[in-house]
């Protein structure tokens, strides 16, 4: 449990952070008159060196923009969809955050939360961990989760933080690699 | 500063340095047209195309800003190197290196100079803005080691920000110090050095082995990372990376 908890706060301060400003950058960009998403996209890209996470990443932005087009429809979602069809999962969050009415820091924090809470279920399933132990870990990280969704975002994208997570990209482009393949993220 | 005698190392007055070198295309060969040392940031010329960084002096410590720039003109080459490692000490405030490299179109550099070792205290920060046109060969190599042996690693930000024609190409940043999270099975685990090289490059596919990964950019770009226990360890690791990438 204490691997699991260092291994969720790791991720959390590196990529976690890092997704968290993008998805606030793409909520701000939303608001914007004029939105160039597929710079942002860009910038999303060169934070991302695994091509492992990068299509994990591409597919979650799909699929949520997909739903998110359904419950909240906008004309930026269509046009998100239209610049960038599968774009990094922190601009179809930041879009749909926008859209569904909620603000820029709530959008980061949700972005904060889905970079542990994927491999905290995961670990459930997997690992066998109990998960109600599972849940307090997640409820212990609370306070990183706010400090990670506090993450500046300038509005110059070339400043956005990008955290790197060494073993994270081993594990990734491993797990890519495995036979029997369960999760993309 | 103060000029007091405060305790040691804050009465040391902190260094301000800018360093540069700079290539130039001469009846069809390289040659190095600038070379500015600023200490602690010495270079000397050692071959044809090729430059060492000599360290006169300690450090850097606590309080010192060091700059070097290096400027690669289109269709020429430089390869940059160090004679040997640096320490990374602690002293009255944060430390900064800020490298700043452009390299011109058709040009190639090679950037492999030795290990930092961040010193138990330090506090460093390392800024590297590297951009790169179209055609250019780059292959830039870094090295951290996470303390001298078995002390406890200082506190590093290493950011590297790579741009081609413009363009984001690879940006990252590490953070080392913070025995939690360098410990952190997502970032270091076990692993007491960690290592990049940057590559123009792009490797036909990803690769895995243990501690060694060879990831394609989303762009024309390779980046490989490893992790190590030693860096005897690390330095075959990322060979063998640049190896498969620029195969």
């Amino acid at each position: 449990m204490a691997s699991l908890e260092a291994f969720l706060r790791g991720r959390l301060c590196t990529a976690g952070a890092t997704a968290a400003a993008l998805t606030a950058a793409a909520h701000t960009l939303a608001a914007c008159a004029r939105r160039p998403w597929p710079l942002l996209d860009a910038e999303a890209d060169a934070r991302t060196a695994s091509p492992a996470q990068r299509d994990a990443a591409r597919t979650q932005g799909r699929l949520l923009l997909r739903v998110a087009r359904r419950v909240w429809p906008s004309p930026v979602l269509d046009e998100l969809a239209g610049a960038v069809p599968s774009p990094h999962h922190p601009l179809a969050l930041g879009a749909a955050a926008h859209a569904a009415g909620a603000t820029s820091e709530e959008a980061a924090l949700a972005a904060a939360y889905h970079a542990v809470a994927g491999p905290a279920t995961a670990a459930v399933r997997l690992l066998g961990l109990d998960p109600v132990d599972v849940h307090g870990v997640l409820a212990g990280l609370a306070p990183d989760l706010a400090a990670a969704a506090r993450t500046p975002h300038p509005a110059d994208w070339a400043a956005l933080p990008a955290g790197a997570a060494p073993a994270l990209d081993l594990l990734a482009e491993a797990h890519a690699r495995a036979q029997t393949r369960m999760f993309v993220s | 500063m103060t000029g007091l005698l405060t305790a040691g190392a804050s009465a040391r007055r902190a260094m301000r340095a800018r360093a540069a070198v700079a290539t130039a295309r001469a009846d069809g060969r390289t040659v190095v047209s600038r070379l500015a040392s600023a200490p602690p940031l010495t270079l000397r010329q050692t071959g044809p195309h090729t430059v060492h960084l000599v360290s006169t002096a300690a450090g850097p410590l606590g309080g010192d800003r060091l700059a070097l720039d290096v400027d690669v003109a289109p269709g020429t080459t430089l390869e940059l190197g160090s004679v040997a490692s640096t320490l990374v000490l602690p002293g009255d405030g944060p430390s900064e290196l800020v490298v700043t490299a452009r390299v011109g179109a058709g040009a190639t550099l090679r950037f492999a100079p030795e290990p930092t070792v961040l010193a138990t205290g330090c506090d460093h920060r390392v800024a590297v803005r590297l951009t790169v046109e179209a055609g250019a060969n780059v292959s830039w190599r870094e090295e951290i080691v996470l303390g001298r042996h078995g002390e406890p690693s200082g506190r590093c930000l290493a950011r590297f920000d790579a741009t081609l024609d413009g363009l984001p190409l690879l940006r990252q940043e590490f953070t080392a110090g913070d025995p939690a999270l360098d410990s952190s099975p997502a970032l270091y685990g076990t692993a007491r050095c960690i290592g990049t090289t940057f590559l123009t490059a792009r490797a036909a596919e990803p690769y895995v082995a243990e501690g060694l990964a060879v990831l394609p950019l989303s762009g024309p770009g390779t980046l490989v990372t490893a992790l190590a226990a030693d860096a005897v360890e690390l330095r075959a690791r990322l060979e063998q990376g640049e190896r498969l990438a620029s195969r």
